[in-house]
């Protein structure tokens, strides 16, 4: 894609901020001139939390070409803390394990590359955060 | 506002259609349509096309359809609303002929999808290319999420997406115009191939090449191009929550519920007055939604309408009795024109063996992305 | 006095085991295993790079030191992987970190060394009074010729350190570099795999500098061996730096916790760092650790730190290097391998 497109995401997609609707709290990821619940134009910063829930989701195995020697692979819309739900894919796992419910952190990861010469994107994916009994 | 009536329609066979270019399918609809309702002229042209500058390389396309067609100098314009674009050129040829603006307009839908550019890619455009084609999602992921999504709050099966399949594949057997004319079984449609968890390729509509055409004229008019119009008693149109992640539920196509209701009150109507229906099956999952949003299946659960019987031909509420865009074909553009012409014909008695005994009243949904938009029609035989 | 105030590390969750590479290429696997002592490696992902670990492991250096990110003046960043040719990794770090824009940014290479290279001028940047806190990353996703007696080791991770005069953990008692030109192992531009020159790794590259520049230190210091708690050593696999440390006079106690090489194959400018990174994990309060890396090339960094009592207070509040190895992992295929590490040729 495009370098200036890509750049103007990068706050969202590197750091996560969002925004708070100043006029009726709700959260929206990324940020954006309006709200869509009460069309206020006053929207405050917010930066999420880098885990959530996932509220649903699937597994892609007829990819794009830029995602095809990934596939399959967990693609969920997650919902964090703060009641932002965004899109990502979920990796570092077994693809049939990510189902609603399923709680992940959110890591920093190379998203997509612009061919061979082309510029690297990056942005986050979900892990799985591993259920307490398994933990060492 | 004037009464509208569809006086004549035309389309192409739906398909992989190697000798047909973009222009050639558009005039072969268009004549189609002008040469069923024996018009010579037309005062405006709409074209429903998604995506032909990425598939074809071609904008522009009023100018070029009405060049194409001789009819140098009409105005035409092509509206676009994804996978909606069709039923949005019928609802703004509609308005044009209600508010008095032009009496005879002529409704296409095109899309040549097969001339070798990455289909996936191109349908993705219809969806939030920052937040969610960026992350890897595909159209069918989409639809994915949402069948998943259904399953957990509505307890819907996989053999109940297989059931919409193999319905819709059984009724476009009979249709000299579909893609698609062998039926499926359920074992077939469970064996397929995965294209995204839950969705398997007889899950989905394929990739097509298709035209369709309509002309719509004042009912006041009407009988001079044809003896058995029929009238479009309602329109409505609605948009929502672009990417799946904002929409409150995601199992649920609250586009397509505002559109019905609004074409609904403007017909005076409620969905059980409907006996015919076209509904937007991109996805198996899809038409249980739009069932479920639109109200179709009173006294049946959407989820088992395709099972029970009641949306098969011969059932309460026959639903895509021309095959849906599953087993029609689905060349973008052109469905929500072709929905039309389905129920068109069903309304006048000239669906062969589709025929819905005595169909009186119909109803179009068309929707585009994974449901930001959609617009519904209701149809009635004057 | 000036030193680290957090540290950090991060190791991808694939691996790769060492037999599983023997069989690809019709090794015998126990001769593998026993005479380079090496038993799996981590292998990155498809999206995961020398930019991804170095977030990851900065994310966690920052969290243990309670830094304020726009407190930190400088980030540099070493690696034999940089992901781009031409446009820095650490300008990418710095903003998925929420650093500057009044930020000193570099990155650095020297073969292995890289890493501690960052954290040699970091540390220097920091004593002089220019910046508040310099962030110093050595990271890593190297790659090994097919065939090649390097595929064995070469592996992917990185670990982070913050430098600062206040809060520290770790104090810096010294630091220092031994630097010549040995062309032991390179790679031109344009190539994809390193090549080296065998058995001229070994002594006149390796031991040369590891010794020269530890010995060095010891002396400045008036330290000896037994006054240590770790030694960590650069790890281009597992023989080496357990030799190293027995000819300095290091027990293997000594050696074992930062020698994590077995499991976690060579992360080249991420390997002592993250070695050292396993050392503070473990160490008690007012302990010495002693830190040399080598690059190719030929150098070695090395380093005597002394931690504090606040080492203990912060530790847990990011993952430990053992967690990251033993942690949940999944054990891929060859062809796996190949296709993750892009050593298949595809039609594009």
């Amino acid at each position: 894609m495009p370098s200036p497109r890509y750049w103007r995401e990068v706050p969202a997609r590197y750091r996560l901020e969002g925004a708070r609707c100043g006029g009726c709290g709700k959260v929206v990821f990324p940020s954006r001139p309006v709200c869509p619940e009460c069309r206020s134009r006053v929207l405050q910063p917010l930066t999420l939390s880098r885990r959530g829930t996932v509220i649903t989701s699937t597994v892609i195995h007829v990819a794009p070409d830029e995602f095809a020697s990934e596939a399959p692979y967990a693609i969920a819309i997650i919902e964090t803390p703060e009641g932002a739900r965004l899109m990502a894919q979920v990796v570092d796992c077994d693809p049939a394990g990510i189902v609603p419910g399923v709680e992940v952190a959110l890591e920093f990861r190379m998203i997509r590359r612009e061919g061979h010469g082309g510029i690297l994107c990056y942005g986050h994916k979900g892990v799985p955060v591993s259920p307490p009994a398994e933990r060492a | 506002m004037r009464d509208v009536a569809i006086v004549g329609a035309g389309m192409t066979q739906f398909g992989e259609l190697w000798t047909a270019s973009l222009r050639s399918l558009f005039v072969e609809a268009a004549l189609g349509a002008l040469e069923s309702a024996r018009a010579d002229h037309v005062d405006s042209i709409y074209v429903g096309n998604m995506s032909a500058g990425q598939f074809v390389g071609q904008e522009h396309l009023g100018p070029l359809m009405a060049d194409a067609l001789g009819m140098r100098g009409v105005p035409a314009v092509r509206v676009e609303s994804a996978c909606a674009s069709g039923g949005h050129a019928l609802r703004l040829g509609c308005m044009e002929v209600a508010s008095g603006m032009a009496d005879l307009v002529l409704v296409t839908g095109v899309e040549k999808m097969t001339d070798g550019v990455d289909v996936t890619n191109v349908l993705a455009t219809a969806s939030d290319q920052e937040n969610e084609v960026y992350h890897g999602i595909t159209f069918p992921g989409l639809y994915a999420m949402i069948a998943r999504a259904h399953m957990q709050s509505r307890g819907t099966t996989e053999k109940d997406l297989h059931w919409v399949s193999v319905k819709n594949h059984r009724h476009g057997a009979l249709n000299p115009k579909a893609q698609f004319r062998g039926e499926v079984s359920v074992e077939d449609v469970a064996a397929s191939s995965m294209v995204a968890e839950p969705l398997r390729l007889l899950h989905c509509s394929p990739v097509s090449d298709g035209a369709a055409a309509v002309l719509l004229a004042p009912l006041a008019r009407a009988k001079e191009f044809t003896d058995r119009p029929v009238r479009i008693t309602g329109s409505g149109a609605a948009t929502s929550a672009m990417a799946l992640a904002d929409r409150a539920d995601p199992a649920f196509l609250d586009a397509v519920e505002k559109s019905a209701q609004r074409a609904y009150a403007m017909a005076g109507i409620q969905p059980k007055d409907i006996d015919v229906a076209e509904v937007h099956d991109c996805f198996a999952i899809a038409e249980i939604c739009a069932l479920e949003a639109m109200r179709l299946t009173e006294g049946c659960n959407p989820v088992q309408a395709a099972r029970s019987g009641y949306t098969a031909l011969g059932g309460k509420r026959p639903v895509n009795t021309s095959g849906g865009l599953k087993s029609k074909g689905h060349p973008v553009g052109a469905s929500g024109v072709a929905q039309a012409i389905e129920i068109f014909e069903q309304l006048r008695g000239e669906a062969g063996e589709r025929q819905v005994a005595g169909a009186h009243r119909g109803a179009t949904q068309n929707m585009g992305g994974s449901g930001a938009s959609s617009v519904v029609h209701i149809f009635e035989r004057v | 006095m000036a030193g680290i105030v957090g540290y950090g590390a991060f190791i991808p969750r694939n691996r790769i085991r060492a037999d599983e590479i023997a069989r690809q290429w019709g090794k015998d696997p126990d001769t593998i295993r026993r005479g380079l002592l090496l038993r799996e490696k981590s292998v990155p992902g498809r999206d995961e790079d020398t930019i991804t670990i170095s977030v990851a492991a900065g994310r966690a250096a920052l969290e243990r030191g309670n830094v304020d990110p726009q407190s930190v003046g400088a980030l540099y960043i070493g690696s034999e992987s940089h992901p781009y040719a031409v446009k820095p990794s650490g300008t990418v770090v710095i903003e998925a970190l929420g650093i500057g824009p009044h930020v000193h940014v570099a990155d650095f290479e020297f073969a292995c060394k890289a890493g501690t290279e960052a954290m040699f001028v970091a540390l220097g940047l920091v004593e002089s009074g220019r910046v508040e806190h310099a962030l110093a990353i050595g990271a890593d996703t190297s790659q090994g010729a097919p065939g090649d007696a390097l595929e064995f080791s070469a592996s992917a991770g990185g670990a982070a350190f913050v430098f600062g005069r206040n809060h520290l953990v770790a104090e810096c008692v010294d630091a220092l570099s031994y630097t010549t030109d040995t062309p032991d192992f390179w790679r031109r531009e344009g190539e994809f795999y390193p090549r080296h020159g065998g058995r001229f790794t070994g002594e006149p590259a390796y031991f040369k500098h590891v010794l020269s520049a530890s010995r060095l230190i010891l002396e400045r210091t008036g330290l000896k061996p037994a006054d240590f708690r770790f030694a960590v050593f650069h790890m281009p696999n597992g023989k080496f730096p357990l030799r190293v440390g027995r000819q300095l006079g290091f027990t293997r106690a000594q050696l074992d916790t930062g020698w994590i090489v077995p499991t976690m194959g060579n992360t080249y400018s991420g390997s002592s760092p993250t070695g050292l990174a396993a050392a503070l994990d473990e160490a008690g309060p007012g302990e010495l650790i002693l830190i040399t890396s080598f690059g190719s090339g030929a150098g070695s960094d090395a380093f005597v730190f002394r931690t504090t009592e606040r080492l203990l207070e912060v530790r847990d509040r990011a993952p430990t290097v053992r967690s990251m190895l033993d942690g949940p992992h999944r054990y891929l295929t060859y062809g796996e391998y190949a296709k993750y590490r892009e050593k298949i040729r595809m039609n594009d």
